[in-house]
């Protein structure tokens, strides 16, 4: 019992993903399906958020007295990880590591997958509107029985 | 008397301090968080505001679709010019030390990413408003009065 | 090699960034673009332009093996890596190549088959799903591929909902489209997610260094590949996570569908390549046992059932849809066996179908575009209205089941030849029947175009309407190219051969990394 308690985090992300693939699967009203898809969506952001989370972690962000600290390392020795592009504040990011900073990775990742969210969620609700100027309606069984009648007028014309 | 006069007044008073807090999270991404992606989104969201107080009308004419689509497209092509232009600089696709190969203080990364985010900006706010303005332009089901 | 000479230096050196970078650019500018004549230009020489680079960088990997390009200069695993080599190189020609004919044949077909105001934007959403394609098949980072998979399917959605001024169920086809595909693209975030939590890095070839070292048995890693496999299995129309797919090709636009048919489903089995072979390896248990029962087995199961189905759709285009769920049953079912041979025969059958199905929906388009045939049924005739057209479609059909002298024979041999290695008899008895299947399906609407009078239209038989050459060129390059893949397969078969190399060498260890 303790542990769910102790991951908490999970317990939410697998208790909103769960509810979202429900109603994605259960409800036949298109935009109830998109809400259940967007809250499936959303349980990957919070994944993705804390994962990045560390216990005492900082915001990740160099202040000044980093940078001079970073500076008088890169003087006294030499870098072996990869060669990137910015020298000083690379110096300074290994000076730095004695603070623990959370890692913002994750929440760049999701703030791209929040946007294909966006970009998803707006194509989709786009459909639904001209579902519903083509059929009159956006409840899927209603949909299939209007396409089921034309098909049978078909066979018989 | 309108019965959205204390919305309006509010809104009013609003609007442009939303607009500068779009700027101020824009610049302020250069040292904290923030940046294009926020400021896109909080810039839109003030055009979406005066659009739900005063109408779309109002707010087409204050920002008119067309530039919305060319917004999109500036955007895109500020994030990706800077990519051709490293790449003109003898540099791989978006290395932006092409901009100033010779600072120590990485003013190159500097610049590139500054140009980048604006271009980022750029494109977040004009989609948002377009998503915006392609729902809010189809006719209403519901009148004024009716709610 | 006398042909790479032609190419420019920096056409090879920054190829994997062109190749994605200049249809994404372009894509956009023609969204502003109010002439659909310039765009359609735009599409189809951008198309040309990174079929030259691809071709490019083929050959570069011929002769001189894999490229690394490093974005923004930040070397991998800081940075974002493209990569390509002897496996995704075939891809990106083959997704270009078949870009480049379905764009000249989307000139008359958009005419007809979307409205005037639309088409200029219809052509920047083509262009950016090319860019997807292109993006997720060139680029050496996992999540990248997310992003492009992505870039790649919202554009789809949008081009399979264009179909709509055809036939409205081309809007629910759609959007059943978007829930399914965005709950695969999800799966495979998450798979993503648990990925980079076991290893910290997201560059492929890092993550596959981390996970040799040590966290093989870690249940996160498993639960990441569970993610992944269902993930991309959704994309790539997996049986049986197919659902999404009879519909968006019954009901989007001719050149859309044949287009999708010929690269989208290829470019997510590429991907499911590349991360069950070099980034997991085939030889933990776990892996292992997943391609045998999962793979292979639901490959199986797709070959049968699929091939059921389509015997008995009424639309031709249905036909064709479900046929190729089958026959990515095939290319799993090769995949799964995990040896070299069945690894070539997937590879080979993942191209020979491109191009046979390619054709083969195309040639379809052509006969909507001239008498509005959707129907199987409808189809009576059609060898004397449309001879050229019917003959293309037959020389494909006759591919597809896999005629001797034909590309699909040549990877169907390949794939008996690698179960009989295996000791999957059985296998090489569901290939024989399922054969049999898709002589029924192709046979029923060959029977219909040759054996049968056209239909009578007020009193006299329908007269001949050949289809136009901007549709019959694409569509005979392809049907002459299924040919000549089955008379002389070296060229095809010596590629998958490397491409399968590649793969049963186990994990990409970064050997060249740092790139000092």
């Amino acid at each position: 019992m303790s542990t769910i308690f102790e991951h908490y985090n999970y317990a939410i992300i697998i208790i909103l993903m769960m509810t979202g693939l429900y109603v994605v699967f259960a409800s036949g009203n298109m935009i109830k399906k998109l809400v259940g898809l967007s809250v499936f969506q959303t349980s990957v952001f919070l994944l993705y958020i804390s994962m990045g989370k560390i216990t005492g972690g900082q915001p990740p962000i160099l202040t000044k007295a980093d940078m001079e600290a970073g500076a008088k390392a890169a003087a006294s020795h030499a870098s072996d990880i990869s060669h990137g592009a910015a020298g000083v504040s690379e110096h300074a990011l290994q000076s730095a590591s004695e603070t623990i900073y959370s890692n913002p990775l994750p929440h760049v990742l999701i703030l791209t997958a929040i946007v294909v969210g966006v970009a998803t969620l707006a194509i989709g609700l786009a459909l639904v509107v001209r579902t519903r100027e083509a059929y009159g309606t956006i409840e899927e069984a209603e949909i299939d029985q209007l396409d089921y009648q034309r098909n049978q007028e078909g066979e018989g014309a | 008397m309108n019965p959205h006069l204390i919305l309006r007044v509010v809104a009013k008073f609003l609007i442009p301090f939303i607009a500068l807090f779009a700027f101020y999270v824009q610049f302020h991404g250069d040292f904290g968080p923030g940046g294009g992606f926020q400021a896109g989104v909080i810039f839109a969201a003030a055009i979406i505001l005066y659009a739900l107080i005063f109408g779309i009308d109002a707010a087409k004419r204050v920002i008119p679709p067309s530039w919305v689509r060319i917004g999109m497209t500036l955007g895109v092509l500020l994030y990706g010019g800077t990519g051709v232009a490293t790449w003109f600089l003898g540099g791989e696709f978006l290395n932006y030390t092409m901009f100033a190969p010779e600072s120590h203080h990485a003013a190159g990364q500097h610049w590139g990413i500054f140009t980048v985010e604006l271009g980022v900006l750029c494109t977040v706010a004009s989609a948002m408003l377009a998503i915006f303005y392609a729902f809010a332009s189809r006719l209403p089901d519901l009148s004024d009065e009716d709610w | 090699m006398g042909l790479l000479s032609y190419f420019p230096e920096w056409v090879l050196t920054h190829g994997p960034a062109l190749i994605v970078v200049l249809p994404l650019l372009l894509a956009v500018i023609t969204a502003l673009n109010p002439s659909e004549k310039l765009a359609w230009l735009t599409a189809w020489l951008t198309a040309l332009f990174c079929g030259v680079v691809a071709l490019g960088l083929l050959l570069q990997v011929i002769s001189h093996g894999a490229i690394d390009y490093a974005m923004g200069g930040w070397q991998p695993p800081i940075g974002i890596a493209y990569h390509v080599d002897a496996l995704n190189a075939p891809i990106l020609l083959l997704v270009c190549v078949i870009a480049i004919l379905v764009t000249l044949y989307a000139l008359p077909s958009v005419v007809a088959e979307v409205e005037p105001k639309k088409r200029a934007p219809f052509y920047a959403a083509f262009m950016l799903a090319f860019t997807g394609l292109l993006g997720m098949v060139v680029t050496g980072d996992a999540f990248n591929v997310f992003v492009f998979l992505e870039v790649s399917s919202i554009s789809t959605y949008v081009l399979v909902a264009m179909g709509a001024s055809r036939d409205r169920r081309a809007l629910t086809s759609a959007y059943n489209y978007l829930i399914l595909g965005s709950i695969g693209a999800t799966f495979f975030v998450i798979g993503l997610g648990f990925l980079y939590m076991q290893t910290g890095t997201l560059n492929m070839m890092d993550i596959a260094r981390v996970l040799q070292e040590g966290g093989v048995d870690s249940r996160v890693t498993q639960l990441a590949f569970a993610f992944i496999v269902i993930g991309l299995g959704l994309k790539l129309a997996m049986f049986p996570l197919h659902m999404w797919l009879p519909g968006a090709y019954a009901y989007a636009p001719s050149f859309v569908t044949a287009f999708l048919a010929a690269t989208a489903t290829k470019a997510a089995l590429y991907l499911l390549l590349r991360f069950v072979f070099t980034i997991f390896d085939p030889s933990w248990s776990f892996v292992t046992s997943a391609l045998m029962y999962l793979v292979a087995g639901l490959g199986i199961l797709g070959m049968i059932a699929a091939s059921l189905q389509a015997i008995f759709q009424n639309d031709i285009r249905r036909v064709l849809a479900f046929s190729s769920v089958a026959q990515v049953g095939y290319m799993l079912l090769g995949i799964g066996m995990a040896t070299t041979l069945g690894l070539t025969a997937g590879y080979l059958h993942m191209i020979n179908h491109a191009v046979m199905k390619g054709a083969l929906f195309l040639a379809v388009g052509a006969m909507w575009y001239r008498f509005g045939i959707t129907q199987v049924r409808d189809m009576r005739g059609l060898f004397k209205t449309m001879p050229w057209t019917m003959s293309a479609f037959t020389i494909a059909g006759l591919s597809l089941i896999g005629v001797p002298g034909t590309a699909g024979f040549v990877s169907k041999l390949a794939l008996v030849r690698a179960a009989a290695e295996n000791g999957w008899w059985w296998a090489v008895g569901v290939i024989v029947v399922t054969s049999v299947l898709a002589i029924i399906y192709i046979g029923r609407m060959i029977e219909q175009a040759f054996f049968y009078d056209p239909p009578l239209k007020d009193g006299v038989p329908l007269a001949k309407n050949e289809a136009p050459f901007m549709m019959l060129i694409p569509m005979w390059i392809l049907a002459i190219a299924g040919l000549w893949f089955g008379i002389d397969a070296e060229w095809t078969t010596s590629l998958a051969r490397s491409a399968a190399n590649v793969l049963s060498h186990g994990p990409i260890l970064p050997t060249t990394m740092g790139g000092h």
